[in-house]
């Protein structure tokens, strides 16, 4: 199969075969089109090329849900829950009246809900309302619904990004319960020892490529993380700094800082120190660079940056202290998709750009066109509205934003999520640049590139920092550390 | 650059050439239409939907919506009234001295606009359905205490802006000409007025970018009442008494001057100037409506289908979907 968006490839002519009976694994770092490849899989899209078959039939047409839904269905990350209903009423969503062209029977519609929860060991009261569920009954509920279609083929995607522990092993139990039955399974997860667990093959996508399929037990940890890091060609990102002076200031001290997503957390920072801190979805980690910014209150614990406490979960504050930030979602949180290039780019310094909050247009339009020039913003001129960029410079206006103020410290969360690889070199340039001049630099990210520039990697792994790596790091010690599965030899180093 | 600029430009004079049409066909209609008298008196009409359209421009931008305005602007003259007139003139027998009346008609628009925004900031209530209530209890408020009276014992200094003339111009038009100016160029050239755009645009990102986005948001809803009890002090000026009905269905011809004038209900889009060319155009219409001796019984579903028509026509305009 292939698939363009634009001019981006997302698929370039890949393959999988999933055997009856089996769980198969499909592992990619971001961007490795795990998820185009899903929705091709469940007839939400359509490839370009290429074709799918179900049991050696065709797939069904595309318009044909009710056909794709037997045969297949995906419990995604994010819930397809509608919380409002209750359970009988989700598993039956738009096929309420049992028998057609009937008016809705509620009591037989909860009778049947009942039925087939119990018929999948489900225990959940079918009248409740969705909204009560917890995420593991939710995700149990959506494959009982799935099933109950008729769908022998079930895609779980990261289904235990959100479980904890024992409930890990209850969703595995089940996954195996089934299995024996004779269903299938398509197991998506950034959690490797859990394919190790779960899983007899296991299928490696990177940079929208299939790099191999292999039986599990054929395969050793290294070998995996070898297959999906690869030998990350094509992008150089320096680190040209000379190395850090013994003697540098400390910007950024953190101190036991608490909240519910992350524990007692200690960091420092120096002036010119580039610090990343790694970890998968659900380690807390863009949490804790939220507190830090201001955009998050914390319950115990202190910022300070030089001699100045910040004071929690205030921006402005954050701001004064010498913070610049980008923030996880450039589309939530970063930008004003209605308001041009140079407005977006010089929000947190209006009151610097005359006097009595006034606005002089010519100085909001000097010092924007020097960001567009400095940071090389494709853009028509200050004015274009934002919503008008391609993703790579939408992040670059971001960036501009953060730098605005001359922070003493950056804060990047995902700088490089969704960008092409050249706005990716550049905005990993200026990293490197503004340390060089002295600003100390926090790098939040899963991405082995963004991490690059780092002078030491933090990896965080369920609220709490794990390892600590010094300059000169593999890949594969780091993703090892990241996916949880020696996160205690990386401590060592 | 200049390409996205000038269309900038353009949507926001996109009513210009609507208005000259208006006034050509206002002159065919009638000769007395471009009478420098007829004109005036259209103006001053206006004025009072012209600065609740202000306040209404400065709460759509910043993405929220009040529809209690036009409550306020019969509640807040007739109350401060009620506060100094006696009770035989269906005052509250308060009795306080005269000069308080216009302060306190002030005072109690920006009351009614710091309880909207506690409503709708601290308990995080939907702006919506907390200013239709409080357009109906406002309004029940005034009829309550007037006994659905109308307040005539209204002292001179309280009718003085409404009804005196500066420079040959009624006061009234000229302080909306102020209030429009001041307005335009806060919302161009100054950074708090810069940030009701970012904050209507996304209020996250604003957040993020350090502006206090509570504290606007609070400060936008008190003008926009503070600008109603303006309205409501010019109005009660005009008429020479206040109504247990004054102001009532402004509100939908609000909106629509708003809407037409390029004004987004979504928030983060539209200028005053555009709003002001809004309520410009419905003042013509309603006046050529009048000229033309279209049936009295008649010009209420008119005026309403043309507001539709011209809803549509800015549809078409901006090319996007208004919702």
């Amino acid at each position: 199969m292939t698939k363009r968006y634009g001019s981006t490839v997302a698929l370039d002519d890949v393959g999988i075969t999933v055997a009856d009976g089996e769980s198969h694994a499909l592992v990619g770092r971001n961007g490795a089109g795990k998820s185009t490849l899903v929705s091709i899989l469940t007839g939400l899209n359509r490839a370009d090329a290429g074709s799918v078959t179900f049991g050696g039939d065709p797939a069904p047409a595309l318009a044909d849900r009710d056909a794709w839904r037997r045969k297949v269905a995906c419990v995604y990350q994010k819930s397809t829950i509608i919380p409002a209903l209750t359970v009988a009423e989700n598993l039956f969503i738009n096929r309420q009246s049992l028998e057609r062209r009937s008016l809705i029977r509620w009591k037989s519609l909860r009778t049947k809900a009942s039925e087939v929860l119990a018929s999948y060991g489900v225990d959940v009261d079918p009248a409740r309302p969705a909204a009560d569920l917890t995420v593991e009954q939710r995700q149990l509920v959506e494959i009982a619904r799935a099933l109950s279609f008729g769908a022998r083929f079930i895609i779980l995607d990261e289904p235990t990004a959100q479980l904890d522990g024992p409930a890990i092993e209850r969703l595995f139990e089940r996954m195996r319960g089934l299995q024996a039955s004779g269903v299938t399974f398509l197991f998506i997860s950034h959690h490797l020892q859990e394919i190790f667990e779960i899983c007899q093959t296991v299928t490696v996508f990177r940079d929208a490529r299939h790099v191999l399929t292999s039986p599990v037990a054929e395969l050793s940890t290294d070998s995996l993380v070898a297959a999906m890091t690869g030998d990350a060609a094509g992008l150089r990102v320096g680190h040209t700094r000379p190395s850090l002076a013994d003697d540098a200031p400390v910007v950024l001290s953190v101190s036991g800082l608490r909240s519910e997503a992350f524990f007692g957390v200690d960091l420092t920072i120096r002036a010119g120190e580039v610090v990343g801190i790694a970890g998968s979805a659900s380690s807390g980690k863009v949490e804790l660079g939220e507190a830090v910014v201001g955009l998050r209150k914390v319950s115990s614990g202190t910022v300070h940056v030089g001699r100045t406490a910040v004071r929690s979960g205030s921006v402005p504050d954050a701001l004064k202290a010498g913070i610049g930030f980008v923030p996880e979602d450039r589309h939530k949180e970063g930008l004003v998709p209605t308001l041009g290039v140079g407005e977006n780019a010089t929000l947190p310094i209006t009151d610097r750009l005359g006097r009595f909050g006034a606005i002089s247009p010519t100085r909001q339009r000097t010092v924007a066109e020097r960001m567009i020039a400095d940071l090389g913003i494709k853009t028509s001129g200050p004015s274009q509205p934002v919503s008008g960029l391609s993703g790579g410079n939408q992040q670059k206006v971001v960036m501009a934003r953060a730098l605005s103020s001359d922070p003493a410290l950056l804060v990047l969360t995902d700088p490089t999520a969704g960008v092409d690889v050249r706005s990716k070199e550049s905005l990993l340039g200026v990293v490197d640049r503004v340390a060089g001049e002295g600003t100390a630099v926090l790098v939040i990210s899963d991405e082995l590139d963004d991490l690059r520039p780092c002078d030491r990697v933090l990896v965080m792994f369920h609220g709490e920092v794990t390892a600590s790596f010094p300059r000169g790091w593999t890949d594969g010690e780091l993703v090892a550390a990241i996916e949880g599965v020696s996160a205690e030899q990386g401590a060592d180093e | 650059m200049t390409k996205t600029l000038r269309f900038a430009r353009f949507r926001d004079l996109a009513l210009l050439p609507a208005i000259v049409v208006l006034m050509i066909v206002g002159a065919l209609v009638d000769p007395v239409f471009l009478s420098a008298d007829n004109l005036t008196n259209v103006l001053q009409q206006r004025t009072e939907l012209s600065l609740l359209v202000l306040g209404q421009a400065l709460v759509l931008i910043s993405g929220k919506i009040d529809l209690s305005l036009e409550s306020t602007i019969g509640l807040a003259p007739a109350l401060a009234l009620g506060l100094i007139i006696p009770a035989s003139a269906h005052g509250l027998g308060i009795e306080l001295p005269e000069w308080t009346a216009i302060p306190l008609c002030l005072l109690i628009g920006v009351v009614i606009g710091a309880f909207n925004g506690f409503l709708i900031l601290k308990l995080q209530l939907s702006a919506f359905i907390v200013t239709l209530g409080m357009l109906t209890v406002l309004r029940g408020l005034q009829i309550g205490f007037t006994e659905g009276q109308n307040l005539f014992e209204v002292p001179l200094s309280f009718t003085y802006l409404g009804s005196a003339r500066w420079f040959g111009l009624p006061a009234s038009v000229l302080i909306c000409l102020v209030a429009f100016v001041l307005g335009i160029v806060a919302l161009a050239y100054f950074r708090q007025g810069r940030s009701i755009y970012a904050i209507g645009g996304n209020v996250e990102a604003a957040r993020a970018a350090g502006i206090r986005t509570e504290r606007v948001l609070w400060t936008v809803l008190i003008i926009a009442s503070l600008l109603a009890a303006l309205a409501g002090l010019l109005m009660t000026g005009r008429l020479g008494s206040v109504g247990p009905a004054q102001g009532q269905g402004m509100i939908f011809t609000v909106f629509a001057a708003a809407v037409i004038g390029g004004v987004s209900l979504d928030g983060g889009k539209g200028t005053l100037f555009g709003a002001l060319t809004g309520v410009l155009a419905l003042g013509l219409i309603e006046n050529i409506l009048t000229l033309g001796g279209v049936s009295p019984h008649w010009i209420q579903a008119i005026y309403g289908a043309i507001i539709l028509i011209a809803l549509m026509l800015a549809r078409l305009t901006s090319g996007k979907a208004q919702d």
